[in-house]
C-alpha cells in the first residue's frame, strides 16, 4: 500500500529524468503542485478512515490512518521544501515576508507546522506518553485540512472548480465525523 | 486538386537554418557590441543590473524553446490548465477569418484578415511577454505594428480608446460552453498606448503562422503589459469614446486592473510581482519596471498614480 502511495513521487522522479515524459515548461511549478495535490489527498484520505470504519465498516483500513498521515506529512515536506528551497533558489530572504503578506500562503504554511507535532507523536510510543492529550493534539489535523482546502482556494486564479471539490469532500468529512460522534444520541445502533 | 512542388528548387532538408540560430540572428550582431560594453561595467552578480542590461541591450536574450511557447499557455476558451489549450485548440477553424472594424472610424465595416494586414509592412519583433502569473517568455512575433492599422482605419476625433473582441465560437472552443470568464474575451487600450511603436497585431511567431493556442489567426502584442493584454483570435476592433471593458478587470477588478502595466512596486493582492520565472530559467529573476520597456512606454503615464491605475 505505502508502495503504491509513493508512486506520484516515483512518477515525478521518472519525468525529471526524462522517462515517461517531462516536468513540462515550468518544472518547479510541475513539482510544487503535484506534491501539494498529494498532501491535500492524503490529508482527506487520513479523515476518511474513521468515518469509513465506523459507518461503513471497512474495519481493514484502521491501520492505514497513521499510514496516510504520515504520507500527507511526507508529500507536504516535500511540497514546502520544494517552495522554500527550489523555488525562491536565491531569495530565501523572502520566504518569511511570502508567508507574512501572502494569504494563502500564510494558511499553507500555518497547516503545514501543525503537521509536524502530529507526525512526531504518531508512534505508539507517544500515544502511550501523552495518553488522552494525543486524541486532543490530532484534532489538529482537522484544522490542517481546512488550512490545505483554504491555501488551494486562495491560489487558483479563476477557476475554483478543483479547490471547491476538495473543500466540498472535506465538508462532507466533517459532516461524516459529526455523525459518528451522535450517533449514541440519535439512537443509531452501534 | 494537383499541387505541384518543384523539389528541384527547394533545398535539401538539412540545409535549413536551425530555427533557433535563425531567430537569434540579430542578437548575434548587437551581442557583440553589447557584450564589449558589459564587460567594461560592473560586476556580474547582480540579477536588476542583468536583467535591465539584457532588456537594453538585447544580449544574452534567449528566445523561449517553440516547444514551451506552444504548450505552456493561458487561452481559457480552450480550458484552464496550461496544456489544454495545445491540446484542444486544433478544432479551431481559422480561415475565412474577417474582422469588423467598428465605431469611432472613417469607414467602418468588415475586413479579411489579409486585407488588413498586405498593406502594412510585417516585421519581425523579438519581445519579451510577462504574465500576471509571475512567469515569463521570449518570444519571436511576426506582424504589423497596431498604429498603422489604427491609422488606416482613420479614426475619428472622438477616437480615445481601442477595443478588441475575441472570437465567440463554443463548439470549437470547448472552455467557452463555462462560464469561468464572461465571454467572448475582450480587450482595449488607450489611443496613445495604441499608437505607440510597440503593440504588434501577430499572424506569426518563430517564423512560421500562429498555432491554435497562441492565438490564430491574429492576436494582439502588448509587450510592456501583462500577457492577458494580449488578446487572442480577434474579431472585432470597435474605436470608442469611453473606456472599454476588459474580460479580467469583469472577472476580478481588485486584481486586474485595465492598465496591467507591469510593475514590480504594484503587487497582486495575492502574490507578488517583484520576481518572475523566466520560462527554461531555474532562478526566478527581478521583474523590471514597464516589462523593460519604460524607455519607450513610460512617458504615457506621466504623472499618473500606477498604484490606483494598475
Amino acid at each position: 500500500m505505502v508502495a503504491a502511495c509513493l508512486l506520484p513521487l516515483a512518477g515525478l522522479a521518472a519525468r525529471a529524468l526524462g522517462v515517461g515524459g517531462d516536468l513540462g515548461a515550468d518544472p518547479i511549478r510541475t513539482v510544487t503542485l503535484t506534491t501539494g495535490m498529494w498532501t491535500l489527498r492524503f490529508l482527506l484520505a487520513t479523515l476518511a478512515v474513521t468515518p469509513l470504519r465506523r459507518l461503513a465498516g471497512f474495519a481493514q483500513l484502521a491501520p492505514y490512518r497513521r499510514t496516510f498521515g504520515l504520507l500527507a506529512f511526507s508529500y507536504g515536506s516535500l511540497h514546502f521544501l520544494t517552495y522554500a528551497v527550489l523555488d525562491l533558489w536565491g531569495a530565501w530572504d523572502t520566504l518569511l515576508e511570502d508567508i507574512a503578506k501572502r494569504p494563502y500562503i500564510t494558511v499553507g504554511s500555518t497547516g503545514f507546522v501543525m503537521l509536524v507535532p502530529l507526525a512526531i507523536t504518531s508512534t505508539r510510543a507517544w500515544i502511550r506518553r501523552l495518553g488522552k492529550r494525543w486524541v486532543q493534539l490530532h484534532r489538529l489535523v482537522y484544522v490542517a485540512a481546512l488550512a490545505g482546502c483554504l491555501h488551494f482556494l486562495w491560489l487558483v486564479k479563476k477557476d475554483v472548480r478543483e479547490p471547491l471539490l476538495y473543500a466540498g469532500i472535506l465538508a462532507a468529512l466533517f459532516a461524516a465525523r459529526g455523525l459518528v460522534l451522535l450517533r449514541p444520541s440519535l439512537g443509531l445502533s452501534r | 486538386m494537383l499541387i505541384r512542388r518543384n523539389r528541384h528548387a527547394e533545398s535539401p532538408e538539412r540545409e535549413v537554418t536551425d530555427p533557433g540560430l535563425y531567430l537569434r540572428r540579430r542578437e548575434f550582431v548587437t551581442g557583440a557590441g553589447a557584450a564589449l560594453v558589459l564587460a567594461a561595467c560592473g560586476p556580474a552578480d547582480d540579477p536588476m543590473a542583468e536583467a535591465k542590461a539584457e532588456a537594453t541591450t538585447g544580449a544574452g536574450v534567449e528566445t523561449t524553446p517553440f516547444e514551451k511557447a506552444t504548450h505552456y499557455n493561458n487561452y481559457y476558451e480552450f480550458g484552464t490548465d496550461k496544456e489544454d489549450p495545445s491540446e484542444n485548440a486544433g478544432q479551431l477553424v481559422t480561415r475565412p477569418w474577417s474582422v469588423a472594424i467598428e465605431g469611432e472610424v472613417a469607414k467602418p465595416g468588415t475586413i479579411d484578415l489579409e486585407d488588413l494586414i498586405k498593406p502594412s509592412a510585417v516585421e519581425e519583433r523579438i519581445y519579451r511577454m510577462r504574465c500576471v502569473e509571475a512567469w515569463s517568455m521570449v518570444i519571436p512575433w511576426r506582424g504589423v505594428p497596431l498604429k498603422d492599422v489604427l491609422a488606416r482605419l482613420e479614426p475619428t476625433s472622438r477616437a480615445r480608446y481601442v477595443a478588441f473582441t475575441t472570437l465567440l465560437r463554443p463548439e470549437q472552443m470547448p472552455g467557452q460552453r463555462r462560464r469561468v470568464l464572461e465571454w467572448p474575451y475582450r480587450e482595449g487600450l488607450r489611443m496613445d498606448e495604441a499608437m505607440n511603436t510597440l503593440p504588434l497585431l501577430v499572424t506569426g511567431m518563430y517564423g512560421r503562422d500562429l498555432p491554435n493556442q497562441n492565438g490564430a489567426p491574429l492576436r494582439l502584442v502588448v509587450p510592456w503589459k501583462y500577457g492577458f493584454k494580449g488578446i487572442k483570435s480577434i474579431v472585432s476592433i470597435r474605436l470608442t469614446e469611453t473606456q472599454p471593458e476588459t474580460a479580467w478587470n469583469v472577472a476580478a477588478p481588485d486584481e486586474y486592473g485595465f492598465y496591467a502595466n507591469v510593475n514590480p512596486e504594484v503587487d497582486h493582492p495575492r502574490w507578488s510581482q517583484k520576481r518572475e520565472r523566466r520560462i527554461g530559467e531555474f532562478s526566478k529573476r527581478p521583474t523590471l519596471m514597464f516589462n523593460g520597456y519604460g524607455d519607450q512606454v513610460a512617458a504615457l503615464y506621466a504623472g499618473m498614480d500606477l498604484q490606483k491605475n494598475f
